[in-house]
């Protein structure tokens, strides 16, 4: 715990400035020897930037880096390495065709000097008992779920020798479970000197997990505060500047007819794997539908089917009571089926190209911007215009490349457009993933307002305490299978935590 | 001080410009050394290009000729790479537009040259289309990469034609070269003046203006252009990446299959060996101008101009200094080169970095 011990990192007016924005102004940021220091912030408030600082990434523009006590200078990653210092990525580093050691291995290797495998193997072994990281040395990647590649990196980080640990919102793929488990090994790490900087935008982890909380907001650091000596509510407010409710969402009780029903649905992934198994269910206008369960259980392909971007292998998709199994994306976009796919960047939008062309992307087909064969233009900026303005975006113009707006921002287009069309089914995946409390807000507050008009909505999350606020009925996948549908008023965190690790709903009941 | 790339938020407009013109400028250093070295004064030798290209009524109208294919070439393969499609198979379906204009004169149907031409542009495009939607087809079914499929292919358009004036299209009475008889007037374009300069140069100017149109501002161009820049988002969009593929190398491939007919019937006036020149062939050529143009149509229309020039002024010192033809092909290898390194700059931005800015304290 804090008290006395040595300061690991200490970062002294550190700015980073981009071409028009400051993204870390004057900020100071004191890390303990033994502590986790919770990194904390909106989108957009600086928190990545100064990560990338401290690996190396970045150069500041001003400001000073001292690690135990000594200023250094980080030119590049190595640097940061050879200070000890390393980082946990949202997206990991491993080749999935090797095992765990060569992974925590690879790149350590000098001029040609071979890498003694065993002896590696058995270290890591040892490590992994040490801090309580369990995962099998000799395991390809490939056969290791996320929460075990996760655990794959932090060991990579130990065994190069690191003392101080970043982790980039670690516990966004991990069930509840695994969460508690990775705090567990955290737990550890700090027992034996280990100093950690954790960014999350869960609030009740940070509660749990961190002995201080730095907030950022608009690259300044706003206040670093004992956990001890705060609540969720005071935090939230320093993040945003402003209060927050956490609202609980009404749901419509009459629910008009099915929009979207599902029957027996399987379906292959993109290597050709099964990924969906027997799936059906229904939504009614009126109702939103969460899908709970851990990241890779066949959440994108079951949004790809009831979009029409993969066809079912069987059972069969029906839109308003048409059977659309066989149709093409196009098809499901002209029935009224809007989607807001989780990766926003390569999916939802064409980074090089305008706002006002991303947001007529789903839409440049009907006679509203249309000129015969040519893109009415003026109607798409006429329209992008009323967006930006009615959803609040932040952006120099309609004409700026989408590839320049921040995270909150982009999802706000996505949304905007997709949300604008005279939709009837609106499939949303990981809505909120990444956004700050005050866009998170909007887009619930937004999906509720949908429902209440009458819209059918698919969520797919996995954040359970979003589901279970806006949500009427949600249904657990797990390995491609629906192990249940619970009253999202009946549900319980725990037990779709055990439903999304695999078990079935009459057995957790 | 080290040298490093920073990912720029946005291209660099500028730079999108001042790449391709600082390119030309840096090849044309480099090859200035190259004939430094072999005694040759470089001011001379650009003196003497500049001069015949551009400097003479007749060098001009030569190069409006060269650029005439060019510029077609340039069309198809701008409208291809927009769409991130490689095609490098223009120099073949060039060949395949030729032989396919010539197929219609080699029926023997005695037309006026309203109808003749017509069905010899019809011919042309329909040949290179097709030899076009072959690698487009493999990639649609396949995913076969079409580099190499339209690359290689080039190599079979180019013996195919050899096989028909090698054989049952020679002319008995050209003493064994291997060419067609001549076209009859009405299979030949009209030419303007006294010049070579023919109405197929009309028809290509045509054509970029449509295709303006048809890639900024219609709806599918609007398609190619997202399928191009994020597959994955055309998808999304309801937009169909397999037929835009075999719409654009249809539209691709019968442009340049025009080139070739309007080579063979506005110059050569007969199919023959060499339609496309043997040191820079105009199929390959288009690629760098594509490249150069920015995928932009106007921009193509300049570059062959410019190209063109190049190729009138590689042939004068030739003649006139007794250099090598293939300076031609030395430049172009250079400009290519340089737009592809200098393209980094629009994307990123090099940064010097002083350690002094960042006194440890």
């Amino acid at each position: 715990m804090v008290g006395g011990n040595k300061i690991a990192v200490a970062l002294s007016g550190i700015t980073k400035r981009f071409p028009g924005v400051i993204a870390n102004d004057q900020v100071d940021l004191e890390l303990l020897e033994g502590e986790i220091h919770t990194l904390l912030g909106e989108n957009g408030a600086g928190k990545s930037t100064l990560m990338n600082v401290l690996t190396g990434i970045y150069r500041p523009d001003a400001g000073t880096i001292s690690i135990w006590g000594k200023a250094v200078q980080l030119e590049n990653p190595k640097d940061a390495i050879e200070q000890g210092i390393g980082m946990v990525h949202q997206s990991f580093k491993l080749v999935p065709t090797h095992t765990v050691t060569e992974n925590i291995v690879l790149g350590l290797g000098r001029g040609l000097a071979p890498v003694k495998i065993e002896e590696a193997q058995t270290k890591v072994a040892e490590l992994s008992a040490q801090y309580g990281v369990k995962v099998d040395p000799a395991a390809y990647v490939w056969q290791l779920s996320i929460g075990e590649q996760q655990r794959v990196e932090i060991l990579k980080i130990l065994f190069r020798g690191a003392k101080i640990l970043l982790l980039d919102e670690p516990t966004a793929v991990l069930t509840p479970q695994e969460a508690d488990e990775l705090f567990v090994t955290l737990r550890s790490m700090r027992a034996k000197g280990h100093s950690i900087v954790f960014i999350s935008h869960k609030l009740d982890e940070v509660m749990a997990i961190s002995d201080r909380v730095t907030v950022l907001r608009g690259g300044k650091n706003v206040g670093t505060v004992l956990v001890k000596d705060t609540n969720p509510q005071s935090l939230s407010n320093l993040m945003v500047g402003r209060e927050i409710k956490f609202a609980t969402f009404p749901r419509k009780e009459a629910l008009g007819d099915p929009v979207l029903e599902v029957e027996g649905v399987h379906a292959l992934n993109s290597r050709g794997l099964p990924a969906l198994r027997d799936i059906t269910f229904s939504v009614a206008a009126g109702e939103i539908l969460g899908f709970a369960g851990v990241a890779g259980n066949g959440q994108q392909e079951l949004a790809e089917v009831i979009t029409g971007l993969l066809e079912p292998t069987a059972g069969s998709v029906r839109v308003n009571g048409v059977d659309m199994t066989r149709e093409s994306a196009r098809r499901f976009i002209d029935a009224g089926v809007s989607y807001v796919p989780a990766d926003r960047h390569g999916v939802a939008t064409v980074a090089d190209m305008s706002l006002s062309h991303n947001f007529v992307l789903r839409r440049y087909r009907e006679p509203k911007f249309a000129k015969g064969p040519f893109l009415n233009f003026a109607a798409a900026v006429g329209y992008a215009r009323r967006l930006i303005k009615e959803f609040n975006i932040s952006t120099p113009s309609h004409a700026t490349p989408i590839r320049s707006l921040s995270g909150g921002n982009l999802q706000k287009v996505i949304l905007a457009r997709e949300m604008t069309t005279r939709h009837r089914l609106l499939v949303v995946m990981s809505a909120t993933r990444g956004l700050d409390v005050g866009a998170t807000e909007f887009v619930r507050e937004t999906l509720n307002e949908h429902r209440h008009k009458g819209r059918a909505i698919v969520l797919i999350s996995e954040d359970l305490e979003e589901l279970l606020s806006l949500t009427n009925r949600i249904a657990v996948l797990f390995h491609g299978e629906i192990m249940g549908i619970l009253d999202a008023d009946k549900a319980e965190i725990a037990s779709l935590g055990l439903m999304m690790a695999g078990q079935a709903q009459a057995e957790v009941a | 001080m080290a040298m490093r790339l920073e990912l720029r938020l946005e291209r660099s407009r500028k730079l999108e410009v001042l790449v391709p013109v600082v390119s030309v400028l840096l090849s044309l250093v480099v090859c200035a050394v190259l004939l430094l070295s072999t005694g040759t004064n470089p001011l001379t030798a650009y003196g003497a290009m500049l001069k015949e290209a551009f400097g003479t009524s007749y060098g001009f109208g030569e190069v409006l000729v060269k650029a005439t294919p060019l510029i077609l070439c340039g069309l198809g393969v701008m409208l291809a790479f927009k769409m991130m499609f490689w095609n490098i198979g223009a120099e073949g379906q060039l060949h395949m537009g030729a032989w396919g204009a010539t197929a219609v004169v080699m029926t023997g149907w005695d037309a006026s040259a309203w109808l003749m031409i017509p069905a010899m542009m019809l011919g042309g495009f329909a040949a290179g289309a097709l030899w076009a939607l072959i690698p487009a087809y493999l990639k649609v079914k396949l995913n076969t990469n079409e580099i190499i499929t339209t690359l290689l292919l080039n190599y079979v358009a180019i013996l195919w034609v050899a096989h028909f004036i090698y054989g049952p299209w020679k002319d008995p009475t050209s003493f064994g070269f291997p060419m067609t008889k001549q076209f009859p007037d009405g299979a030949q374009l009209l030419r303007f003046g006294d010049s070579r300069v023919h109405l197929g140069l009309v028809f290509a100017l045509l054509i970029a203006v449509a295709l303006y149109f048809i890639q900024e501002k219609s709806r599918w161009g609007f398609e190619i252009a997202v399928t191009g820049s994020n597959p994955r988002a055309a998808e999304y969009a309801g937009m169909n990446a397999g037929r835009n593929i075999l719409l654009v190398m249809l539209l691709s491939g019968g442009l340049a299959g025009i080139a070739g007919m309007v080579e063979v019937s506005g110059i050569q006036l007969k199919l023959l060996k060499d339609i496309s020149p043997h040191a820079a062939p105009y199929g390959y050529t288009a690629i760098i101008i594509a490249w150069l143009a920015r995928r932009n149509p106007w921009g193509v229309v300049l570059v062959s101009i410019l190209m063109g020039g190049l190729y009138v002024g590689g042939e004068t010192v030739q003649i006139t200094m007794k250099l090598p033809v293939n300076i031609v092909l030395i430049i172009q290898a250079l400009i290519l080169f340089f737009v592809l390194g200098g393209d980094i700059l629009s994307r990123y931005r090099l940064v010097f970095d002083r350690k002094e800015a960042l006194s440890g304290g």
